[in-house]
């Protein structure tokens, strides 16, 4: 007789924090499986390097797991930990800031000039140029070439996903001043990679 | 459309926040101006890099670190 193929039913999140919340730990592991590779991105690109961004994931997922009967699921849960992380990385630039006696805010207006500068088209397919290592290596040093405050928006809004809305209310800004911010980030991020990634 | 008012749009077109006549002589634009289009393209590519999930992978030790604190402090809590 002829075996039925095994299907791995694939459990909403939802479903999976109401289990962690009963208790079961098999449950919160999944969750974490599902998303530390994310919130471990999260925090390279934000703070810089590894040892911080280590410590910020596991902050996260401890903070997680010890709010999680807190968690009211009025947002999903992974915008709920993305919340908790990018405060704990906001910590830790802070932390970098002061360590340097530089603020984590500039004074670097939303509306300045951001003209581009590289005109010249990028050749194809950047990831297949270089190795993994030295296209991380790229994009991080880029990432730390913004401002922390224009470069936390970037990442909740184009990586992360959150809603204009959503990254406006965590870091307490104005819609207006997260879209004009991220405006600036991508062309700024775009224009350091365009030294990198330009044909000639 | 001039190139300075295409690119004041470029992030709100990349995120579908306008209307479609604007839209319309946006896209317009960037089909005549080689720079213009330049500067799209590599907007976007500049987010997809970001976004790739074969990138920035957390090391075993890392993940083996994060799960042995986690179990312990499950394994605390519940006494």
């Amino acid at each position: 007789m002829a075996e039925s193929p095994q299907v791995v039913e694939r459990k909403d999140d939802s479903v999976l924090v109401t289990e962690a919340k009963a208790g079961s730990y098999a449950a919160f592991e999944e969750l974490v499986n599902r998303y530390e590779n994310k919130i471990y991105r999260l925090g390279l690109n934000l703070t810089g390097n590894p040892e911080d961004a280590e410590d910020m994931l596991q902050e996260a997922f401890l903070k997680a797991f010890l709010h999680l009967p807190d968690f009211r699921e009025d947002a999903r849960f992974y915008t709920w930990l993305v919340r908790i992380a990018i405060n704990e990385g906001l910590m830790k630039l802070r932390k970098q800031r002061a360590d340097k006696s530089v603020p984590i805010e500039e004074t670097v207006s939303e509306d300045g000039e951001a003209l581009p500068r590289e005109f010249s088209d990028w050749r194809p397919d950047p990831e297949e140029q270089y190795k993994q290592a030295e296209i991380e290596k790229i994009l991080q040093q880029a990432a730390q070439s913004l401002p922390p405050g224009f470069r936390t928006v970037f990442l909740l809004r184009d990586v992360e996903e959150l809603s204009t809305r959503e990254t406006a209310e965590l870091l307490g800004l104005t819609e207006g001043a997260v879209k004009a911010r991220l405006f600036r980030a991508r062309l700024q991020l775009r224009e350091e990679l365009s030294k990198v990634f330009k044909r000639g | 459309m001039k190139c300075n008012s295409c690119l004041q749009q470029i992030s709100s077109y990349l995120d579908g926040e306008i209307d479609a006549e604007l839209k319309r002589t946006l896209e317009e634009h960037l089909r005549g101006c080689h720079h213009c289009e330049v500067i799209f393209d590599s907007t976007k590519k500049t987010i997809e890099l970001y976004c790739d999930g074969e990138l920035f992978q957390l090391p075993t030790a890392t993940r083996d670190r994060l799960h042995a604190a986690l179990r312990r402090h499950w394994q605390e809590k519940a006494g």
